[in-house]
């Protein structure tokens, strides 16, 4: 795929450019570079200003960062008791994770497009995708790990018996019990698959239409760019808090006991 | 567009994350929040029961100071009872102490006459003696006529 993009010429060449990942190895073992450092980068980010502000918490008069984070935090606790009415100490910091890490993914979108590729291949990286949410990798490990906790929570608090029997006998009752087990498999694989491909169409479009405004001719360019990344601005923090808000109603409802 | 490994490794990073902010970020920052909301209610109850307080205060202020002006005014009033009295009492002394006065002059008024008559009738006896001497010639005899000196002296006083 890299070879390909590398010798194709032109406007198609530029966004199959731009759109290709850093990638080393070859089939199911191999690596996107480019998705795996800014992550990691951008996780480290977020806990380093969070575990700042932590640090320095008081309950007293809060610095700048504390009440950055304390406004950030009240929201998350609102959003997570609003849907969430069970006790857990995992779901409010998993909620705040996934908010942050989500929104800072995105916000990579909000780089020129060809600034941090025209860096890259300065120091020698030839493919770079600077958007982690642009790579299903990304999203799909997010929505996996949060579809193992909804299983996980299911199991745990309705017990495998009552998880099967869910599975099995509702909506429809025992004497629908293949169309039931059918229909709640469904449901279930759902969650995952639309968590992960929203927040990563949604991405994947938006920096797609900023690679095509890329191409035009430099004086239409900021016309173009310019409302676009306002909106885009809505949408990143949107996307975010959409795919933590699902988290946390697939998370409660995996608590509710019927 | 390829699901491959990578998808493990953003898992791992997302785990340790999610275990990172579960453990090191989300309960200090949230305590705080928590023990401020408390600092803020108890501020507040606080703040609320100082006015109370300071309503009750000028309630027993003013209760005080009241109590305090009607004593205030008793203690005129009886100042001015006292007062009346002691004039009274004053001008009743100083009349019975005139009357007293009066009657003692008069007593003495009464003696002095009484010893100004005496020796007066003394005088009188000794003169009407002298004279009846005179005019008897040395006949009377004063022991003689003891009885008849006694009893003019007597009929004079």
């Amino acid at each position: 795929m890299a070879s390909e993009a590398h010798a194709a010429e032109g406007a198609t060449g530029y966004i199959i450019h731009h759109l290709t990942p850093l990638r080393v190895g070859e089939g199911f073992w191999s690596l996107h570079l480019d998705t795996l450092f800014f992550s990691a980068v951008l996780g480290g980010l977020f806990v380093w200003f969070f575990k700042t502000a932590a640090e320095k918490a008081t309950s007293g008069v809060p610095g700048l960062a504390q009440n950055f984070a304390e406004m950030l935090i009240e929201f998350i606790d609102t959003q997570v008791k609003d849907s969430f009415h069970g006790n857990s100490k995992l779901i409010a910091p998993l909620a705040l994770t996934i908010f942050c890490w989500v929104f800072l993914w995105n916000f990579m979108d909000m780089f020129p497009v060809d600034l941090l590729p025209l860096i890259g291949s300065l120091m020698g990286i030839d493919y770079l995708r600077v958007v982690p949410s642009t790579d299903l990798n990304a999203t799909f490990a997010m929505s996996i790990s949060v579809f193992f906790l909804i299983i996980f929570y299911s199991i745990k608090i309705k017990g495998p018996v009552g998880f099967a029997k869910e599975l099995m006998f509702q909506p429809f009752g025992p004497w629908l019990l293949p169309f039931n087990l059918l229909l709640k498999l469904v449901e279930e694989i759902a969650k995952p698959i639309s968590l992960a491909l929203r927040l990563f169409g949604n991405l994947y479009a938006g920096e797609l239409i900023f690679i095509l405004i890329a191409l035009l001719p430099w004086y239409i360019q900021p016309v173009l760019s310019f409302p676009w990344a306002i909106f885009h601005i809505l949408i990143i923090t949107l996307q975010a808090f959409i795919f933590m808000v699902l988290t946390v109603v697939y998370l409660s409802m995996a608590h509710e006991d019927h | 567009m390829s699901i491959n490994a990578t998808l493990i490794g953003q898992m791992i990073t997302f785990a340790l994350l999610v275990w990172f902010t579960m453990k090191y970020i989300w309960p200090p920052l949230f305590d705080s929040l928590e023990e401020r909301k408390k600092k803020i209610a108890e501020g507040l109850a606080a703040a609320e029961k100082g006015h109370e307080e300071i309503l009750l205060a000028e309630k027993k202020a003013k209760k005080v100071l009241k109590e305090a002006k009607e004593q205030s005014s008793e203690i005129v009033t009886l100042a001015q009872k006292r007062a009346n009295e002691i004039v009274e009492e004053s001008k009743d002394t100083a009349k019975k102490e005139g009357e007293r006065l009066i009657v003692a002059a008069k007593a003495q008024i009464e003696q002095e006459r009484q010893q100004a008559k005496e020796v007066l009738r003394h005088e009188v006896v000794s003169l009407a003696l002298k004279a009846a001497e005179q005019i008897l010639g040395a006949e009377i005899d004063q022991g003689k006529h003891q009885d008849i000196i006694s009893k003019v002296s007597n009929q004079l006083g």
